[in-house]
């Protein structure tokens, strides 16, 4: 039987992630996940419907993550993404979150809400 | 003989444009989607026009994005006017790249583009001469892949 997969809305009440992009495009189900900050890895790599982790804040996330049909950013350790990335985000309707966390224990969290790569 | 073009579209991409780049593969894939080509060969185009066009603004001044659709097979190719490559199997080779440190911090020049758009082609071919450009040329079958019910 698939198992109910946890909602990114839930992710960020869970994680405590700041959105920074509008908030009414978060009801979608995590698909699974991925930590890069290199482009051209999570081009090949990252999966339609995964949550992104990077330490990037540049607009061009915002290409990569549309491009692969991420269900949203997570943009880790206090970083922020610049306001050319939240323009562009919220013209495609992603969903750029941010945390306080290092990319090591925001995974290890996402992990335990049973989100794995 | 090459059979009938059913379509095509030409992308322009500028270089140092890193704010924009991607959007081509971006526009190539939604056109793609609504052809109601085959989701796996969009999938590995997309990855192969997002590398194609980041080379372009990483690398040189001006490119072209071409597709083409033919009823066999799609084929892309991206034109660049610029440095162009000196050394094409060194630079076929994963990790290896000229891309500046700045480049590298915001996670291009990885030495992934090329090896990545090989592997995603069914087709891959490379040209270059050093001080004018690049070519590329991707092609990717349909005559398996969409044979759909």
């Amino acid at each position: 039987m698939p198992e109910e997969k946890i909602k990114l809305s839930e992710v960020i009440k869970q994680l405590n992630l700041k959105i920074e992009c509008r908030e009414q495009f978060l009801d979608k189900e995590i698909q699974g996940g991925y930590v890069s900050d290199l482009l051209s890895d999570v081009m090949a790599n990252c999966k339609e419907g995964y949550i992104w982790i990077t330490l990037q804040g540049h607009p061009n996330i915002v290409a990569v993550a549309v491009l692969k049909e991420v269900a949203g950013i997570v943009i880790i350790n206090n970083r922020k993404p610049e306001e050319e990335t939240i323009k562009k985000a919220e013209a495609e309707k992603l969903p750029i979150m941010t945390s306080s966390l290092t990319a090591f224990e925001l995974v290890g969290k996402l992990y335990e809400l049973g989100i794995s790569g | 003989m090459d059979s009938e073009v059913v379509f095509k579209q030409e992308f322009e991409i500028n270089g140092g444009d890193f704010v924009n780049a991607g959007e081509s593969a971006s526009k190539l894939k939604n056109i793609l989607k609504e052809i109601g080509i085959d989701t796996d060969i969009i999938r590995r185009l997309a990855i192969a026009a997002y590398e194609a066009e980041v080379n372009v603004v990483t690398y040189a001044r001006h490119g072209i994005m071409r597709i083409l659709i033919y009823p066999e097979k799609i084929l892309l190719t991206v034109e660049d006017e610029g440095q162009g490559i000196k050394d094409i199997d060194l630079a076929m080779q994963p990790g290896y790249s000229t891309a500046t440190d700045e480049i590298r911090e915001m996670g291009f020049g990885a030495g992934l583009g090329l090896p990545n758009m090989k592997k995603n082609a069914d087709i891959f071919n490379i040209s270059s001469t050093v001080d004018k450009g690049t070519k590329l040329e991707i092609t990717m079958n349909l005559n398996d892949k969409n044979v759909r019910d």
